[in-house]
């Protein structure tokens, strides 16, 4: 085990180096993929530095053949380079360039494989906590079960700690993506759809939706601000304390298409998270979930899988199905 | 907005300069034309050389126009948004404006640009080198033509008249059902891919029974040409993918006109069967486009080489197998749509496991270059250039196919950059490769090559500029479709960069262009019909190819048939004598395929405005001339030997 993660290591390295030279500038925070501030996207990072490192084994051999035999073979007077019309067949050859890809494929895929069934697990034993993501035209709707508070267009997490981000969409389909946290999962309407993420240091973290909804799409920016676990209370406590509240006519006012800056609000309705599940189109898909979760014991604890889950089911939706019109 | 607010006779008023330019451009080409043709008496020659013909060649000739006239149309697109990005918070378009430009500029650049290119060169050189005197069914392969144009024109005047589609070229529901874009755009998207997606499933049958009932004979399958083959696998994708995108976008039509609900979530639909649906036509449909540019690969390398291809049989196996994996790939367009990991893991394995047989092709094509005499004629260049600019795609093809990293590059400009890498870098410049490579067995004579120089460095330079930085945008965070974006994240300069690199690749278009107009006039004659020293069967006959192709069907004993003959000195066995001569069986000229496009884009213009009964006058059309079609006695007449025995000894062959 301990050669395997030198190798691990070794590579990283190798890819790190590779990266940054063809980035000539190197990586800083700009480069937001390849500087992440948490667990879920320092392990993408790696996945994407083997399949560079992977990808290399063949590209550099591709380029350098090319160079060399378009040069040496050009067709010019007085070119000593032998000329074989007929040298069409070569068992060897044939195994060298079926093989390699083969074993090229075969570590990456293993590799990949590994990655996307962990990044479905959350990203460290802390316990986690529970963020109610809803995409609007054109703006982003967080809800905080903890301390039942709500933001529009920034969020709130502590540092350290793993978040259960919970996706939906109240427009048409959208894509949340904090690229220095992780990669993306879309929103959609009617489902509830799970994403772990977790910031390892203090920081403000851009994100945008990532899949086009119309008009304002360019401008569905948000922030995600990470905090050590006491400020993150305080924060909620400060909120609660000076917000307004989150009314269904505020609701209603949000799910109209416009470009708006951020807001907070103390409170929001009980249950409207899943309320807009349910209402777009979730309670047809109760049939599909319940499969799900047959399919997925594990569907409904807190270690679920990534997928589509039972609103009702996830694991911090204690409250009721309040209908709230 | 979508101009939904506006009454249907309010639709050309739009109130912006851009769209009055366009109209006005319009109108002026128009009258152009019309002039034109009217002075110099050229409507008859025009019906009857050209709207009726069923001849390959000719609508091979037409399809390449189009597609030249359309990578005009989206490129012009490409620059307009390239403009809007130049700078961060940028006014020149806005974003009604920038939304419609990169739909079209999707939609065109792949439907109605590579789409005919690939026709054109099927066109071109299929039935030549087989040895066939046309494909199967002539008469379909002018419906087939006569679709795809109509359907461009509909997607193009969408521009003018009522608005472009703004949903994107996948046109995700619910984003483009009714209730969150309504007025025609839309429908213009739909009723036009459905119009040229018939119309490209009449061309998959047709060559795919052109290609396995009409060889010469003594050419079995492991005899044809690379060119023949990768048609073969591209006819199978055509066949099999194509009506799963017709019925996709009759589903999201019916959503949309009839208010069903197969999309609609909220009454109990589901978006997610349109993003399948779409892909499982979407994933083939990659693979239909760059099929064929392999098989031109193919063919230039091994000729400019003057080598045998390497591993033949390893290229036709791997050209299948490509086909066969591409229908197992199509959730790789939706990694981050939440499915289970085990569905992901499976889709991120087979993704991969399309780079393994497209090495394979790249070593084989290296290979056949290895102790060859490399002549470095444009085709040969654009293939060189292709190889690292392809491979450098496919390398960031494998990065995109690893599931959870493609969670970072989904919908950003990593994505963006990628795919233009691997169509333009493999299909468009493979369709340019084949431009130069056949335009003299089409025309009559040869592309010059100091422009043409021009044009290719221009093009390839502004390729590296335009799409590299792009990689990086991605890794910076910067998504696709954003019509502006803000100063303070650091993507101003790529962003600059990128801009001018379009540009440039802009100039290198102009350039192409003025080659063929140069050409036409000063070009180099082609007297031999074989300008390239070729290896198959087209560079056998003159350019251009009388339009029974062959006067008598040679018989073919082995692979680069006329290659090998002339190695040993036996090219004379190819020359027609008199003695074999028999009349030709050929087909007659027909306006129905021209008028059944004609009544197709009435439909089209009914459904998209919703005004029925035009569109039930449409299928009138539609019908009647079906019915026309089938009691037509004698579409059918034969050439005599004396007409034959004509041909040939004016074109000096007897």
């Amino acid at each position: 085990m301990k050669g395997k993660q030198q190798t691990r290591r070794l590579l990283t390295y190798a890819g790190v180096g590779a990266v940054a030279t063809v980035m000539l500038s190197g990586c800083g925070a700009q480069y937001q993929v390849l500087d992440p501030a948490g667990p879920v996207g320092q392990q993408e990072l790696n996945l994407i530095v083997a399949s560079v490192v992977l990808m290399l084994i063949v590209i550099i051999p591709v380029i350098a053949i090319l160079v060399y035999v378009v040069y040496r073979y050009r067709d010019k007077p007085g070119n000593t380079a032998p000329y074989d019309p007929h040298f069409s067949d070569s068992k060897v050859l044939e195994v060298i360039w079926w093989g390699i890809p083969i074993i090229i494929v075969a570590i990456l895929g293993t590799e990949t494989v590994r990655t996307t069934f962990q990044l479905t697990k959350p990203p460290s034993n802390a316990t986690p906590i529970t963020v109610e993501v809803t995409s609007l035209d054109w703006k982003w709707l967080f809800q905080y079960p903890d301390g039942h508070v709500a933001t529009v267009n920034y969020a709130y997490i502590p540092v350290g700690v793993p978040v259960n981000f919970v996706l939906t969409s109240d427009a048409p389909m959208n894509s949340f993506w904090v690229p220095r946290l992780g990669g993306q999962e879309y929103t959609m309407p009617g489902m509830a759809m799970t994403l772990w993420l977790q910031a390892a240091q203090p920081g403000v973290y851009y994100g945008h939706g990532a899949n086009f909804t119309g008009r304002g799409f360019s401008h569905t920016t948000f922030y995600v601000t990470a905090v050590p676990m006491d400020k993150y209370h305080q924060w909620i406590a400060h909120v609660q304390q000076t917000a307004p509240a989150l009314t269904q006519t505020d609701y209603r006012q949000l799910s109209v298409p416009s470009v708006i800056g951020n807001e907070t609000f103390s409170s929001y309705p009980t249950g409207s998270f899943e309320n807009t599940v349910l209402q777009d189109g979730g309670k047809y898909m109760a049939e599909s979930m319940q499969m799900m979760s047959k399919l997925h014991p594990a569907a409904g604890s807190s270690t679920m899988p990534s997928g589509m889950t039972m609103p009702s089911t996830t694991p911090t939706h204690k409250t009721g199905h309040k209908k709230h019109n | 907005m979508p101009p939904s607010h506006l009454s249907h006779w309010g639709l050309l008023i739009t109130g912006d300069p851009l769209i009055y330019g366009a109209d006005a451009s319009i109108a002026l080409a128009s009258i152009a034309i019309v002039y034109v043709l009217t002075k110099y008496k050229k409507w008859k020659w025009l019906w009857d050389e050209w709207l009726t013909t069923v001849d390959h060649k000719k609508i091979g000739i037409m399809y390449l126009i189009a597609a030249i006239l359309m990578l005009f149309r989206a490129g012009t697109d490409a620059e307009l948004m390239r403009t809007q990005l130049a700078l961060p918070n940028l006014h020149f378009l806005g974003p009604e404006h920038y939304d419609q430009i990169f739909t079209t500029h999707g939609t065109v650049m792949l439907l109605f640009m590579a789409m005919p290119f690939i026709f054109a060169l099927m066109n071109i050189a299929v039935p030549l080198q087989i040895g066939a005197r046309d494909v199967a069914f002539p008469y379909l392969n002018a419906i087939s033509f006569w679709l795809f144009f109509f359907a461009a024109m509909l997607i193009n005047i969408s521009f003018v008249i009522g608005g472009s589609p703004d949903a994107g070229w996948t046109s995700y529901a619910p984003l483009a059902g009714s209730t969150f874009d309504p007025g025609p755009g839309e429908n213009f998207y739909l009723m036009a891919l459905e119009i040229t997606g018939i119309g490209s499933i009449g061309t998959g049958i047709n060559f795919l029974a052109t290609i396995l009932k009409m060889r010469a004979p003594g050419m079995s399958l492991m005899k044809m040409p690379l060119f023949t083959w990768s048609i073969v696998a591209t006819s199978i994708l055509i066949v099999y993918a194509f009506p799963a995108l017709t019925v996709v976008l009759a589903l999201l039509l019916i959503d949309r006109v009839a208010g069903a609900h197969f999309f609609t979530i909220t009454a109990g639909g589901n978006p997610m069967m349109y993003i399948n649906m779409f892909w499982i036509w979407g994933h083939p449909e990659v693979y239909i486009l760059i099929l064929p540019a392999f098989g031109v690969f193919s063919e230039i390398v091994s000729t400019f080489s003057r080598k045998t291809i390497f591993g033949y049989k390893s290229m036709v196996f791997s050209l299948l197998l490509i086909s066969l994996i591409s229908y197992f790939v199509w959730a790789h367009h939706f990694f981050t749509m939440g499915a289970d990991a085990s569905v992901n893991s499976f889709f991120a394995i087979a993704s991969m496991l399309v780079g393994i047989p497209t090495g394979v092709k790249i070593f084989n094509w290296l290979f056949t270059m290895f102790r060859g005499r490399i002549r470095m004629k444009m085709p040969m260049l654009w293939t060189i250039a292709f190889i690292p600019c392809f491979t450098m795609g496919g390398m960031t093809g494998v990065m995109l196919a690893a599931a959870p990293a493609d969670y970072q590059y989904h919908n950003s400009y990593f994505l963006v950059a990628h795919f233009h890498q691997v169509l333009i870098g493999g299909t468009l410049f493979g369709m340019l490769a084949a431009m130069y490579y056949w335009w003299p067995k089409v025309f009559g004579f040869l592309l010059d090559e100091r422009w043409a120089k021009w044009a290719f460095w221009m093009f390839n330079i502004g390729f590296y500029v335009c799409f590299e930085p792009q990689y990086v945008l991605g890794l910076m965070g910067m998504q696709r479709r954003m019509y502006t974006y803000p100063s303070g994240l650091g993507w101003t300069d790529l962003n600059f960069i990128s801009t001018i690199g379009a540009f440039i690749m802009g100039l290198g278009f102009i350039f192409l262009v003025w080659d063929i107009i140069y050409s036409i006039r000063y070009g180099e004659r082609d007297l031999t019909g074989d300008p390239w020293d070729g290896r198959t069967l087209e560079w056998s006959l003159p350019s251009p190819a009388p339009h029974y192709n062959f006067a008598v069907i040679p018989h073919v004993t082995q692979l680069d048939h006329w290659w090998e003959l002339k190695q040993q000195g036996r090219q004379d066995e190819l020359r027609p004598k008199a003695s074999e001569m028999r009349p030709i069986h050929m087909p007659k000229n027909s306006g129905k395929p021209f008028l059944l496009g004609l009544a197709f884009f009435v439909v089209g213009v009914g459904f998209v405005f919703e005004w029925y009964a035009l569109a039930v006058i449409g299928f009138l059309g539609v019908g009647a001339l079906l019915l026309a079609r089938s009691f037509e006695a004698h579409p059918d007449y034969h050439i005599p030997v004396d007409e034959v025995v004509h041909t040939e000894t004016a074109l000096g062959r007897l």
